[in-house]
This record gives C-alpha cells, sequence and structure tokens, in this order.
C-alpha cells in the first residue's frame, strides 16, 4: 500500500533518514505517516544549530486531523530546517521523500539502531 | 470490527481510510479531506450518514409525545414535510441528544438521532413514548446520503424521472417528503444548500457511483467536520452532552419556553439555572496566529486581566476555507472579546466572533 522506499532507513515511529553524500542526513516521515495524518497544515521545523539527542522531539506536524511531535532518529545537530514548509506543508503529503523532508542534521558518528525498508515493513504490519 | 453501512464495500472500493466513529467503520476520507472540503463549498459532495438513526414515531398522540420529549416546540410544525432542530433533554437539563423531527401527519413523524447515541436514544424515547402508546421504529432498511454544495441539488435532480425532480427541487429549505421510494429532505451539516436522502439500502451504491459521475465528489467525516465547525454547527459529543445543557451550549435557540403549559423533560432544571443566571456562555474563537485549536485545549484570560482559566474548547479544527484555526468554546459568561488559548503549551491569541465562519462559500468572519 504505502510506498516505503529500499534505499532509506526508519524508525518506529515513521521518520525515514537519508545519508546525503556530504556526510549529513535528511529526515522526513514516511508516506505512511502522512498518510495516516492527513493534510498537513502546518509544521513547525527546527532551528539550525539545535543539538539533539536520538527520540528528543524536534519538529511538530499538524494536520487538519492531529498535531504530532516528529522525533530525532539520530544524536546530532540540526543543519537546516526545510524553509518550504511553512508556506507549504502539502509539501510532505505530495513528496514525503522528496521536496517534503523535514530537516537536515550532522549525525553525532554513525547512525544505530535505524530499521531497514523490509524491517519498517514488517514494523508497519505488526501495527495493523 | 465496527457496524457497517451498506456503502462499506463501495467505500473500500474507493480506497477510503476507513475510521472508527461511534462503533461505526466509516470513511474519514478518500485522499485529500481539504479537497474534499473545497468541492463540497464550490460545486458538490457526497457523504454517507447511514449510521445515523432514523426512528419512525407513529400514533395518533405521537405529537404530545414529542412536544414531553424535546426542547424545542413541534407546535411550530404545522405544514406536512416541515423539519425542527431540538435537544433531547434529561430531567437535570443535559443533553441526551440532538435531533432532526420531520412532521409528516398527524400520526406519523420521522426523527433521525447520532449514530453513537442510538442505544441509549432508543431506550429512553420508549421510556418517555409508553404513556403515549407511540410505536418507535428503527429504519436500519434504510441507507443515507448527505448531497451538499451549491449544485448539490440540480446532480440529484438529474438522477430522478420528471416529476419526482419537480417535486424535489420544489422543497423548501428545512423541508423533507417522500419523493417516489426516497424520503428527500432540504437539509444538511455544512451551511451549504443541498439534500439528505434517505432510501433502501440496496440502491445507495448505484445512486453514489450515479453521483460520482455527475462529478459529485465522495466525501468523509473529516470534511464532513470542518465544514460543519465553519458553519458553526455543533457536534454531539464535543459540544454538548448529559453533561451540559444547551443554554450553555449555543443552542438556547433550540429551546422554547414560549408555552407555559409545555411541560418538556428539562424545563423545569433549566427555568432553575436561568433563575440562579448562567456562568458560562457558548463562542466561536478565531485564532490570530499560527497553530490549530482543538478540543479539549484550556481557554484563559488575555494577558493583564488576570482571571486565569476561563473555559474549555469543544471543537476545533483548521478551517480550509479561511486557511485559519477556527474553534467553539464554553467559557466563563464576563469573558472578554479576545482570550488566549493554551495550544501545546503555548499561550496564543484567540478573538471572539460571530457564528458562523462560512455559509454558503462566503467567508462571514473578518
Amino acid at each position: 500500500m504505502s510506498n516505503i522506499p529500499a534505499d532509506l532507513k526508519y524508525t518506529k515511529s515513521h521518520e525515514w533518514v537519508r545519508t546525503l553524500a556530504n556526510g549529513t542526513v535528511e529526515i522526513g516521515i514516511t508516506d505512511h505517516a502522512q498518510g495516516a495524518l492527513g493534510d498537513l497544515v502546518f509544521v513547525e521545523v527546527p532551528e539550525a544549530g539545535k543539538t539533539l539527542k536520538a527520540g528528543d522531539a524536534f519538529a511538530v506536524v499538524e494536520s487538519v486531523k492531529a498535531a504530532s511531535d516528529v522525533y530525532a532518529p539520530i544524536a546530532g545537530s540540526v543543519v537546516e530546517g526545510n524553509p518550504s514548509l511553512s508556506g507549504a506543508p502539502e509539501l510532505i503529503n505530495s513528496e514525503p521523500y522528496g521536496a517534503g523532508w523535514i530537516a537536515r542534521m550532522k549525525p553525532n558518528g554513525a547512525p544505530a539502531g535505524l530499521l531497514s525498508a523490509a524491517e519498517y515493513q514488517a514494523h508497519l504490519a505488526t501495527e495493523g | 470490527m465496527g457496524r457497517r453501512t451498506p456503502l462499506y464495500d463501495l467505500h473500500v472500493g474507493l480506497n477510503a481510510r476507513m475510521v472508527d466513529f461511534g462503533g461505526w467503520d466509516m470513511p474519514v476520507n478518500y485522499g485529500s479531506q481539504i479537497e474534499e472540503h473545497h468541492a463540497v463549498r464550490r460545486d458538490a459532495g457526497v457523504f454517507d450518514v447511514s449510521h445515523m438513526c432514523v426512528i419512525d414515531a407513529r400514533g395518533p398522540r405521537v405529537r404530545e409525545f414529542l412536544s414531553k420529549l424535546v426542547a424545542n416546540d413541534v407546535a411550530k410544525l404545522t405544514t406536512s414535510g416541515k423539519a425542527l432542530y431540538s435537544c433531547m433533554l434529561n430531567e437535570a437539563g443535559g443533553v441526551i441528544d440532538d435531533l432532526i423531527i420531520y412532521f409528516l401527519d398527524e400520526a406519523f413523524f420521522r426523527i433521525v438521532v447520532n449514530a453513537g447515541t442510538r442505544d441509549k436514544d432508543l431506550a429512553w424515547m420508549r421510556k418517555v413514548a409508553a404513556p403515549f402508546a407511540v410505536e418507535l421504529t428503527e429504519r436500519t432498511d434504510l441507507a443515507m446520503l448527505a448531497v451538499q454544495g451549491p449544485n448539490a441539488r440540480d446532480r440529484v435532480a438529474e438522477l430522478l424521472p420528471g416529476e419526482h425532480r419537480t417535486a424535489a427541487l420544489a422543497l423548501d429549505v428545512f423541508f423533507g417528503r417522500q419523493v417516489g421510494h426516497w424520503f428527500v429532505a432540504r437539509t444538511g451539516y455544512t451551511g451549504e444548500d443541498g439534500f439528505e436522502i434517505m432510501l433502501p439500502a440496496d440502491e445507495a451504491p448505484g445512486v453514489w457511483r450515479a453521483l460520482n459521475a455527475r462529478g459529485v465528489k465522495s466525501a468523509g467525516l473529516g470534511a464532513r467536520d470542518t465544514l460543519r465547525l465553519e458553519a458553526a454547527m455543533n457536534l454531539y459529543g464535543n459540544d454538548m452532552d448529559e453533561s451540559q445543557n444547551p443554554l450553555e451550549s449555543g443552542l438556547a435557540w433550540t429551546v422554547s419556553f414560549d408555552n407555559p403549559a409545555r411541560d418538556f423533560i428539562g424545563r423545569k432544571a433549566l427555568e432553575t439555572l436561568k433563575a440562579a443566571g448562567l456562568k458560562k456562555k457558548f463562542v466561536a474563537l478565531l485564532l490570530e496566529g499560527r497553530g490549530v485549536l482543538r478540543g479539549h485545549q484550556k481557554v484563559v484570560a488575555a494577558a493583564g486581566e488576570g482571571a486565569g482559566e476561563i473555559g474549555e474548547i469543544t471543537s476545533g479544527t483548521f478551517s480550509p476555507t479561511m486557511e485559519k484555526s477556527i474553534a467553539l468554546a464554553r467559557i466563563s459568561r464576563d469573558s472578554g472579546a479576545t482570550v488566549q488559548v493554551d495550544v501545546r503549551g503555548k499561550l496564543l491569541n484567540a478573538r471572539v466572533v460571530k457564528a458562523p465562519f462560512v455559509r454558503k462559500g462566503q467567508v462571514l468572519v473578518s
């Protein structure tokens, strides 16, 4: 049903992580998550420079239905929040793995404890 | 697994996201809820409201029964087909449910109540009906479609043969009538013109597809909620329930004290409350900045007024038409024209505005 690109890593709380060529990582929420939230109307992205532990709430996505925290999948510092989302939160609905990315981070060491696409798929199946 | 309407398979086939609503598996959206919302404001959309409960009340004393049962006065119903919106109260003046009553003839009224309250409503109604020997029949054989929007009536009329088409299009606002084997009413819950149609369950999927083929967009409970909130229409269980009275729920207009001899259930309690002075008022709020108001958020007095917590949001959402957040709230009667709302730990300014926010495609709040 929902799209789960094979080249990304995932969390059980429905974030995805993409390692970019320069070593920073790009983070967003999955197609499954955006579908469950419905139309996004506000997004609060983190400020550059903010230091985070894995699991810290670092962004808020708010849909017509509900507000949800987005959790940092890794420890590190924020390089930038996606500036396009304040004017166009719907990018998360239309391109969750592309233009709808939420933040870029400089990781503190190698990312650990993330799920592969197959593991995330299996996790979704257990959530029903 | 929840209860299913006769349109369940059709919703699944249309890739609806299904959710539990009052024990029913219902479509919340078929894709973008905001697009469904706009379709209803600008053109036409169709909702499955078959989970709502249609009850036929028959017997020579049915008007007497309803006069006792509900807070609005069925004496206002003098023309066949006319509908009346009312609350049904308990002895303490708390709201058991809100409902619509259609007057068909002196021995036959039709009542529509909410899905989540149907069992307690029926039990209560049967108890009140007993002395009047009124027969109450649940019409589980019927499906109900709400077709809403500026072009909704025309799209429905296209499905009807000539004489029925004329009859349906001749309906005045808040009237219903039998049109062939459909019951068609010019009512709704969106702030737009349109029809609510009660029809045999097995016909409903075909009618839905025929409406889709004419450009009427499938719309789910998500859009239904944003549309009703823009129209500032109450939702039972959010905006009022048995712990609240209609006078402090924005529903004083539905309570009729005019006939001093009419002893409706809850009247004494409401009169006592009025004599003591009401403490709360029910208001529409517009959020000034960014964020989304939601049910149960705390409302506090504006900065500098020092009164602390003054009430609570009962329903809140993002208005797709206004692109701002709107809400209904129950707050202290003496509070001012601006308030603050605790939105996820931040106090945001909101303004008390005149309801409704949107009606017939027009934003009414500046």
